[in-house]
């Protein structure tokens, strides 16, 4: 029973797969739309390879990563500070949570125009919407808090900022790993998009959007598949680091 | 009912608290409260749900602000008197992101003792309370029983002056329950140390105590105070020995009619 469920995922895959084949065979869409999976796997393969779809990898690898250092960088201190001064969180809630509210694709324009075209424009257009994720996270876990836990340390004679770095801090990192992993996959969301913007010349949202003007179908597929394995390993990585240190998260 | 200022050493109480007044909006929970705990002794508190039992003890270790009245510590106030207290959520007392021995150092840590120390101070205890738990373990890992046996060593590695525990034992099992009693009682033969104990649980109360304190209803005030001499240690013998159950039977008589009162 045990050693059969590790293998149920597995049977989804291959289902998928069947699926396709069938699709191709019966010709559901047009074979130029809808290329047999083989073909698909064989661009992605080819790609990832040493090919032009691993340097694209690579670029939105390092555009994320850069978005959510700078979103880990901002939010947590900041976080940490609003969520110890409730009356400043009262104060900044509104605010936070509007912008936290707005698409942050719909502030490119806005973006595009302070910061260019380059770069720039697509990593800060991505940790401004992580940002605003992982501090709504960070302070709500500080603010959240056990109480007890943070009577017990103030009756043994912690000071308030031994409450705030013994206690309050761990008590929020695994909120603050809900606010990172939920801030990653906004953070790619956001720089896959921007990659596909005017003036963009490499990243996996360049690479899908370039294939289907150039209506090279399997690369595209290959492009959309490997971004699907970014935004699933970044979730994964998210999870083993949290596991690895805040081994009590949920216990 | 009070000691003078010129009585003895040995029946100087250690805990004073005169004219202790508390309300929570409205409703008055102590109203010019006055109590003496000896040096050295175990007081149980009892009393109706809600009559403020763990308010005093809450009090008393500067948890909540007093609305008014004194509290002193041996003639000190509280913040030059060391403590233990041992809260009734031991889920949420102990820290999960350290391991058992390292919930215990903490206390010494923040008093700034040397790592070298800290260890030994820690070993010394656990042989002597001869706790067999394995202390390299995360509090999560650990049974109920177990955790709030870590909650009360870490109350004690301070060696502190007074020791508080706030329902100690009511989210355990009554097998851990019967188990941490003897433990507690050891703890008290060895270390002496003044202790407050809130109970809901009228035989643990008296078997625990060398006084039985019982609340009226709001306003708290003290319905009866019984001395409980019997010898210890005490055992499962103790429950059926016939002081034992006549002072039980007595507490109840004075929480029944406390309780039926409108």
């Amino acid at each position: 029973m045990k050693s059969d469920s590790i293998f149920l995922p597995v049977y989804g895959v291959v289902g998928l797969i069947a699926l396709w084949y069938l699709a191709v065979w019966v010709r559901v869409v047009d074979p130029v739309l809808l290329p047999p999976p083989q073909d698909a796997f064989q661009a992605l393969w080819k790609g990832m390879a040493g090919g032009r779809l691993a340097y694209d990898f690579w670029r939105t690898v390092e555009r994320t990563a850069y978005a959510i250092a700078i979103a880990a960088a901002l939010a947590i201190p900041l976080g940490i500070v609003l969520g110890a001064n409730e009356k400043l969180y009262r104060t900044c809630e509104f605010v936070i949570d509007f912008f936290r509210s707005t698409p942050a694709s719909a502030m490119f324009p806005l973006f595009l125009v302070i910061f260019g075209v380059g770069d720039t424009t697509k990593i800060l257009v991505a940790a401004f919407g992580a940002t605003l994720v992982v501090l709504f996270n960070v302070a709500y876990g500080v603010m959240n808090a056990r109480k007890t836990r943070l009577l017990a340390a103030k009756v043994m004679g912690a000071s308030r900022l031994r409450v705030l770095t013994d206690v309050m801090l761990l008590e929020s990192l695994p909120q603050t790993f809900v606010g990172l992993r939920n801030g990653v996959s906004l953070a790619l969301v956001i720089v896959v998009v921007a990659e596909m913007f005017i003036g963009s010349i490499d990243g996996l949202g360049h690479r899908v959007y370039e294939s289907q003007q150039l209506f090279a179908m399997p690369e595209m597929y290959a492009a959309i598949f490997a971004a699907g394995a970014l935004g699933y390993g970044l979730n994964l990585v998210f999870m083993l680091i949290e596991k690895r240190f805040v081994h009590w998260s949920g216990k | 009912m009070s000691a003078g200022p010129g009585s003895p050493p040995p029946h100087a109480a250690h805990i004073t608290v005169r004219g202790l007044c508390k309300a929570f909006g409205a409703a008055a929970v102590y109203e010019r409260f006055d109590i003496d705990i000896a040096r050295g002794q175990v007081l149980s508190v009892f009393g109706p749900n809600g009559c403020g039992k763990s308010t005093l003890i809450n009090l008393i270790a500067g948890l909540i602000p007093p609305d008014g009245g004194e509290i002193l510590l041996g003639g000190k106030t509280l913040a030059a008197t060391k403590i233990g207290y041992v809260f009734q959520n031991y889920r949420e007392a102990l820290f999960p992101w350290l391991t058992a021995w390292k919930n215990i150092e903490y206390p010494l840590k923040l008093m700034k003792l040397e790592p070298r120390e800290r260890h030994e101070r820690v070993e010394r205890l656990v042989t002597r309370l001869g706790v067999q738990i394995d202390l390299a373990r995360y509090p999560y890992e650990l049974s109920g029983g177990q955790q709030q046996l870590v909650s009360i060593l870490r109350a004690l590695v301070v060696e502190p002056e007074v020791l508080f525990l706030d329902e100690p034992f009511s989210a355990l099992d009554y097998e851990m329950t019967l188990f941490m009693r003897e433990q507690l009682q050891r703890i008290f033969l060895e270390t002496r140390t003044t202790t407050v104990l809130v109970s809901h649980d009228l035989e643990e109360a008296v078997y625990l105590a060398d006084r039985v304190l019982l609340l009226t209803r709001r306003p708290a005030r003290v319905a009866d105070d019984v001395a409980m001499a019997l010898a210890r240690p005490r055992s499962d013998d103790t429950l059926s020995d016939a002081d034992f159950v006549r002072i039980k039977g007595h507490c109840l008589e004075v929480f029944q009619r406390e309780v039926r009162k409108e």
